[in-house]
């Protein structure tokens, strides 16, 4: 048997050709991958450096806080009610087994805190303003728009990126104590109101049982996702190529990666805080 | 004492290290994309006050050659000066002073869709710090200079193509550069509406004397250029005298990545050149 090319095709050659196929694109994806992450880490940097020099732009983070945090205040509010009121549903049933049903507020308040507040509050705001960011930045690509600014003498890391990651990062610890407090009100919507339950009984378990390292723990990782959603969103959106279809690209992009970095920087930042504060 | 502009700003003070050399000159400069190359050792210079018409067919790296000149884009290989400075190696921090003083217009016009025409104009002058009063009446000026006042207030979205070249090109000048850049300012624009927008470049270089180059593959929109120029009395651009030209307004052509052409009106037309021949048949 032969191939195109006229040589001889035997199933050892063949074979050793996909083997070399597979092998050359494992490598081409690594090298994609490296350089990626080696992109992404320099305009991190620099995204985080030009606060430290003029010029800063205030008037475009105090629009980027607005349109982050006034702008997300009702979806993170719906969801963190709904989550707390979910988990006290789900959580009384089987504590009741246990004949433990008063320690609902304990367990909803401590599980939004440490864990449920931060991170859907960090893939909430993920879904709506790192596709945001992505698409508006890579339509301004597209269109020239980003050279134009810098033509006019402009930088558009310190104009677009910088105030977008720091709005984001203030942003997010506020719009996480949000969704803490809706969620703990909306465990004691289902507990009072679905449960027949205590309501005194309830908030005094939520406050009582709650420590530092708790909060600690919880107001520290919406820092970390607030840069993430930011700079990810920004970081796709600046290197967006290819028209409109480029644009949804870089969008779907940002959203996905955004999202799954939260997740596994919450793993991380966990592992680290309760090394570091143990739980009492 | 510095003369005031008519855009009612002091005429900028000549800075940077050589202002009697040439405004730009690329020397051997190659670049190239994804391992192809686009430019391949392209050599030329903008003289102070002269307008360059940069030809070519589509795709032949025409848009690319201008992003190099203000430090858009970097060469792969080769030196640009810009105002006598060299900017091929140039961090990007300190181009961005350097290009302030350029101004380009882009080929869709590129403005910034979220801002009103004022703002998008006055962008330059809204980073400066420049009192709301001034920038409104140096506003007014270069939309006045573009015949688009009344758009003042309007979103780029509500323009048509041609509007929004000229409010481009009003953004350009609004800060009175020392060379602009043209990327193809008359691309997909109906006759009537490419007269205009040429009618304004020519408006700019007779008036204001401001070296240009200018990105074109409308063979007419440069040999008007070449044979006009603009009557401040009429307000109209008018036709040289039998068989004159504009002597600073000159050519070069682009051909597969090589500077294929670089002389005047006159050997543009008379040269030996095959594709150059066809180009212009």
């Amino acid at each position: 048997m032969h191939d195109h090319f006229g040589s001889q095709v035997t199933p050892h050659s063949s074979s050793n050709r996909q083997i070399f196929m597979a092998t050359n694109t494992i490598e081409r994806t690594a090298k994609q991958l490296v350089l990626t992450v080696q992109d992404y880490s320099l305009f991190a940097h620099r995204a985080v450096m030009n606060l430290f020099s003029a010029p800063r732009y205030w008037p475009e983070f105090l629009m980027q806080s607005d349109i982050i945090g006034f702008g997300s205040a009702t979806i993170v509010l719906m969801s963190g009610f709904f989550t707390g009121g979910v988990l006290a549903l789900q959580s009384a049933a089987t504590l009741a087994q246990f004949g433990a049903a008063e320690v609902t507020g304990r367990f909803v308040s401590i599980t939004m805190i440490r864990e449920l507040g931060p991170v859907l509050t960090g893939i909430m705001v993920s879904g709506r303003n790192a596709s945001s960011m992505a698409s508006e930045l890579g339509s301004m690509v597209v269109t020239e728009q980003i050279d134009a600014m810098r033509a006019l003498g402009v930088d558009p890391m310190r104009k677009l990126v910088t105030p977008r990651v720091f709005s984001c990062i203030s942003m997010l610890f506020f719009l996480t104590i949000v969704a803490d407090a809706a969620g703990i009100f909306g465990g004691a919507a289902v507990t009072i109101f679905m449960n027949h339950q205590d309501g005194t009984q309830y908030f005094s378990q939520a406050w009582e049982h709650l420590r530092y390292p708790d909060i600690i723990q919880g107001l520290v990782k919406p820092l970390f996702s607030g840069f993430i959603i930011a700079s990810i969103g920004c970081f796709y959106g600046m290197r967006t190529s290819g028209g409109t279809e480029g644009v949804g690209r870089s969008t779907i992009q940002a959203v996905v990666t955004a999202s799954v970095l939260i997740i596994f920087v919450d793993f991380l930042v966990t592992q680290v805080l309760l090394t570091l504060l143990p739980p009492l | 004492m510095s003369e005031t502009t008519a855009f009612g700003t002091p005429d900028p003070a000549p800075s940077g290290p050589d202002q009697s050399g040439p405004v730009v000159a690329f020397r051997n400069v190659s670049i190239g994309f994804d391992g192809k190359p686009v430019l391949n050792d392209i050599s030329f210079s903008v003289a102070p006050g002269e307008t360059r018409i940069l030809l070519g067919p589509a795709g032949v790296g025409k848009s690319v050659l201008l992003k190099l000149v203000n430090g858009l884009l970097r060469p792969d290989e080769g030196s640009i000066e810009l105002f006598g400075q060299e900017i091929a190696t140039m961090p990007e921090k300190q181009l961005f002073p350097l290009r302030t003083r350029t101004g380009m217009v882009f080929q869709e016009g590129a403005l910034f869709d979220s801002l009103t025409v004022r703002d998008n104009v006055g962008y330059q002058l809204i980073g400066e710090g420049v009192p709301d009063d001034e920038i409104d009446a140096r506003v007014h000026e270069a939309l006045r200079f573009v015949e688009l006042d009344d758009t003042f207030a309007l979103y780029p979205v509500s323009l048509s193509g041609g509007m929004r070249r000229r409010v481009a090109i009003a953004r350009a000048l609004i800060h009175q550069p020392e060379l602009i850049l043209y990327d193809s300012p008359t691309g997909g624009l109906d006759p009537v509406t490419s007269t205009t927008i040429i009618e304004l470049v020519m408006k700019e270089r007779d008036v204001y004397r401001s070296p240009s180059l200018l990105v074109t593959h409308r063979l007419q929109d440069a040999f008007t250029l070449c044979t006009h120029r603009f009557d401040k009395e009429q307000g109209a651009m008018v036709p040289l005298p039998d068989g004159q030209v504009d002597p600073n307004t000159t050519f070069l052509m682009l051909e597969e990545g090589q500077m294929i052409f670089d002389g005047s009106i006159h050997e543009l037309l008379h040269t030996d050149n095959k594709f150059v021949r066809e180009f212009l048949e």
